[in-house]
Order: C-alpha cells, then structure tokens, then sequence
C-alpha cells in the first residue's frame, strides 16, 4: 500500500511519505517485499514483518549489540536504524550465516567453547563476529575484546567468546586450532 | 517513537530546499543519536529528510595538502582511512576510542558534530532541563552531576559535547564546510559548537537552513608528536570523563608548536591558547607540562559529584603531553 501524501513535492526530493510504502530488501540471499510506516526499525521489520526473530531486542537504544545484523556486509545496530532508509539493501542475519547446512565456522565455534549461557546476545555475537573478522582489524585477544565490546554478554560467557572468535581467527590462518 | 512523516532528497540543494520549507523537519543520516531521542521522546520531528544518498560519502586530497572529510563518510571509515592514519593519526585514535563499531559503522562525520549532550537529565523528559525545555531550569546543577561540564558552564545549563572525534579536530583546527539558503560558507570548528550561556538549547552555530558537506583538516597533521588520552569508567564503549587530545610539533627536545583540546570538560572542545602558548620554545619536561594542566584548570568550577574531574583533567593533560612528546622520538 503506497500512501505517499505528496504534501510538498519538490525537484530532487522524494514525496513525503506517512503511511506504509513499499520496499525491498535482500535478505540471506532472498528479496523480500515490505510494507513499512517510515519509524519501523529494521529490527521490528526483520522480528514482526519477516518473521526472523534470530535477530533479538535487547535494549532497542544501540547499547546492547544483539540487535547486531550485516547491512552491505557491515555490522550495525538494527535497533536505531529505519527499515526504509535501507530499500535495496542487503542483508545478513543469524539465520543466514549456516550454508548448505553446515553451521558457519563461528556458529560452531561458539558451541565448541560454550561461549554462551542464556543464548540471548549470541545472534548479535556472531553477526558482529563475523563484520569485525571481515574487517580484518583484530590480531589479539585485546584487540577481540575491543572491537567486540558493543555486544553486551550479561552472563558473562566474554572468556569463552573471546576463545571461539580466536578459534576462526587461528583456523583461517591455517594453523591448528586449539 | 512518534510518528513522522519522510522523504529522501537526491542533492545538497533540494536537501536544503527540504528543510527550508518546512521548519520542523530534520536531516537524518546515521540515525544513531537523532533514532535514539526519538525513542526517548526526547525529539519528536514531524519530519525526516534522509540525506544519506546525497553525493557527500568521500574523502579527497586538497590541493593546499590537506584532506577533505565528506559529511557523510561513516565515522568507521575515516577512523581506518589510510591517509588519515598516516598523516592525522590522532583524529583516527579519538574515532576509535568512541562508540562501538557497529554505531561508527553507522554514524557520519557531520552527525558526530551534531550528536547531543548524554546529561541524564536532558534524556529524561520527567525531569526539567533548559536544553530540552528552555526556561524549564537545569536539574543537574543540584543534581546527580558526575559527567558534567566544569569549564564555560552557566547558572542553566551544565552539560557537556560527548564527542571524541571533535576533541581531535579541535586541535587539528579543522574547518567545516556547510551550505544553506544563503549559499556556502566556513565555520572553524572551535566556533562550530557554542557554549551554553543563557541560551543552552542551541548547541551549535550551524544554521537550521543549513547542511554540514564537508570538514576539512588543514595539512599540518602532528602525525610525530601526538595523543589522545581518554579517561572513562570502564576502558572500551563508554564517554570520556576527560579526554584530552595533544599533538606538539618539536625540534629536538624543545616543543615548537602545542595544540591542546579537552573533551568530557565543557558544551564544546575545550581549547585555552595561552596555555597552549606557554610551550613555545620549551624544552618538553613534565614541569613544564604541570604549569599548563594548573592554567587550564584554573577557570575550572566542579558542582559536587563532578568535582574530581578538575583534578582528573589537570594530571590528564600532564599524562597526554607527556605521551605526545613520546611519541614518534627516534631514542
């Protein structure tokens, strides 16, 4: 349903837009079609709208990291982004990351060290795992801990996920993994 | 959050043109402060114009030989640019050492000038705040004050710039370029942001018909001599208490040129020229560097919980020229 009240239409911009407009986002390989009002987070989107609760509210102020999900290829903060800011994007959540059934390296990592307990940041750990390792920034635990520090663990499993990411690091290298 | 209403403009003129007609309506691009108030309640526009397609996402050489920052290149970016590494590496530490990635991922340059105070008070819309609601009174002076500003306050507003990344373009003088219905115009970053006085709830001298395009640094980038000193209640993720960002040109032991900028300290990086000047021609000892912590916090005023930081800023200044000085030395 496109309801654009085209209030103030003028060269070079949009028509204001304050019902729900369509847009299209890529999502694990997919497009989906949507139906968003403009303050839909992508967060809300991807949870109510598409279905993919992998993806979980903590905070909702971008102060926690599970919201964590792979926009272009880069790890942001669904929670304090607008789902139709993003039309055209492409997007990684939790769901995506397994291929052909096999988990993603860093989705059995975390497993291989129990770098979890109550499992509700673990989604945004391992979207943001994946955008920092992409990143190719982090050499030692210091920097891991560093860049991983905008996902909050409130169980306190950080030692075991530290391990787990330096598990794929180490693997990717070539060496054996501990 | 409230509803609002949105559109996208394709080019810096309609973008102006958007916000012109329409006094309430707002630039959004990051999103990552202006969503989250919107949350809060705190700002409620009726209005978003998404300038995030605007063609203002590069970094490029200037031909004075200094370097080009497009308003709406990711903070992450800059942060890891390869030429801002090599020749301005202190604004890259002060990016790095705010946020978390996912936010600098997110959040431009342009909105990092912008981004708000984080007062509680300002947050909290139970409680009164001049900033949110002029003439509404300041609940922090009497309040719980720990973060709060303990240089160039007023009796009405106590709060402080949260930035990192403005921290280090203060001391590298950068210059932002902004451009609006009177056409383009300059604004050094050091008369970018204001402080309080009696009007706290205009933070910067950025016009509301205007958009920030660029913020240029000039060619001297201390890339030898510098720090950023960040001091916080825990060591990643959080915003300065203090933070101090030094870079010094020297020949030999003796300090030729200082730059000094405080964050966590004021509304606005806080700079103090005749402390700066009193290096000059000074061979570069930590007594030296005592006599410039004790003049810039001599103007200093703490209103309670936030009183340790006068002393806190005092040794961070020492403790960061200490570093710059450091830095780069071929011992």
């Amino acid at each position: 349903m496109d309801t654009a009240s085209g209030t103030k239409i003028a060269a070079g911009v949009s028509a204001a837009l304050s019902g729900t407009s369509a847009i299209t986002l890529i999502i694990n390989g997919r497009p989906v079609n949507l139906d968003v009002a403009p303050w839909t987070t992508l967060l809300d989107a991807l949870r109510e709208y598409v279905g993919l609760t992998g993806t979980k509210k903590g905070c909702d102020h971008g102060q926690c990291g599970a919201c964590t999900v792979l926009v272009d290829g880069r790890r942001i903060n669904s929670c304090l982004t607008l789902a139709i800011m993003k039309d055209g994007a492409t997007l990684t959540t939790i769901e995506g990351l397994a291929e052909n059934g096999a988990l993603h390296p860093l989705q059995q990592a975390f497993i291989d060290h129990d770098a979890f307990q109550c499992g509700y940041c673990t989604p945004g750990q391992i979207c943001s795992a994946v955008g920092m390792l992409s990143e190719g920034r982090a050499r030692t635990p210091d920097d891991i801990r560093e860049l991983m520090s905008g996902n909050i663990c409130r169980c306190g499993a950080y030692v075991n996920i530290v391990a787990a990411i330096q598990q794929v690091m180490k693997a990717a290298e070539g060496s054996v993994t501990p | 959050m409230n509803s609002f209403s949105y559109t996208r403009a394709s080019n810096v003129a309609s973008a102006v043109r958007a916000v012109t007609a329409d006094r309430d309506a707002v630039f959004i691009a990051g999103g990552t402060n202006l969503i989250d108030l919107m949350k809060e309640n705190v700002a409620r526009p009726p209005h978003l114009v998404d300038i995030t397609r605007l063609p203002l996402n590069r970094i490029e050489e200037l031909p004075n030989g200094g370097l080009r920052l497009g308003a709406l290149v990711t903070n992450a970016d800059t942060a890891y640019n390869a030429a801002v590494e090599r020749r301005y590496p202190i604004l890259s530490r002060a990016i790095l050492a705010g946020a978390s990635p996912q936010l600098r991922n997110m959040a431009t340059n342009g909105g990092n000038l912008l981004q708000r105070t984080r007062c509680y008070y300002f947050y909290d819309t139970a409680t009164p705040c001049n900033k949110r609601d002029p003439g509404a009174g300041c609940s922090a002076i009497n309040g719980f004050n720990r973060i709060h500003a303990i240089l160039g306050t007023s009796d009405q507003c106590i709060a402080v710039h949260p930035s990192d990344m403005c921290v280090a373009l203060a001391a590298l003088e950068a210059v932002v370029h902004v451009t609006g219905t009177n056409g383009d115009r300059t604004i050094p970053l050091a008369e970018f942001h204001r402080l309080p006085g009696d009007t706290p709830h205009i933070d910067t001298n950025l016009r509301t018909d205007e958009i920030i395009t660029s913020i240029d640094l000039p060619p001297k980038g201390f890339a030898d001599h510098y720090a950023y000193l960040k001091l916080r209640d825990r060591t990643s993720y959080a915003f300065a208490l203090v933070s101090v960002a030094a870079a010094l040109e020297m020949h030999g032991d003796t300090i030729t040129e200082t730059r000094l900028a405080l964050g966590g300290v004021a509304h606005k990086p806080w700079r103090n020229l005749d402390a700066e000047g009193m290096l000059n021609g000074i061979r570069a000892t930590k007594d030296h560097f005592e006599a410039v912590g004790e003049t810039i916090i001599r103007s200093a005023h703490g209103f309670g919980h936030n009183t340790f930081k006068i002393e806190l800023a005092r040794r961070a200044v020492v403790r960061a020229l200490q570093q710059a000085a450091r830095v780069g030395r071929k011992s």
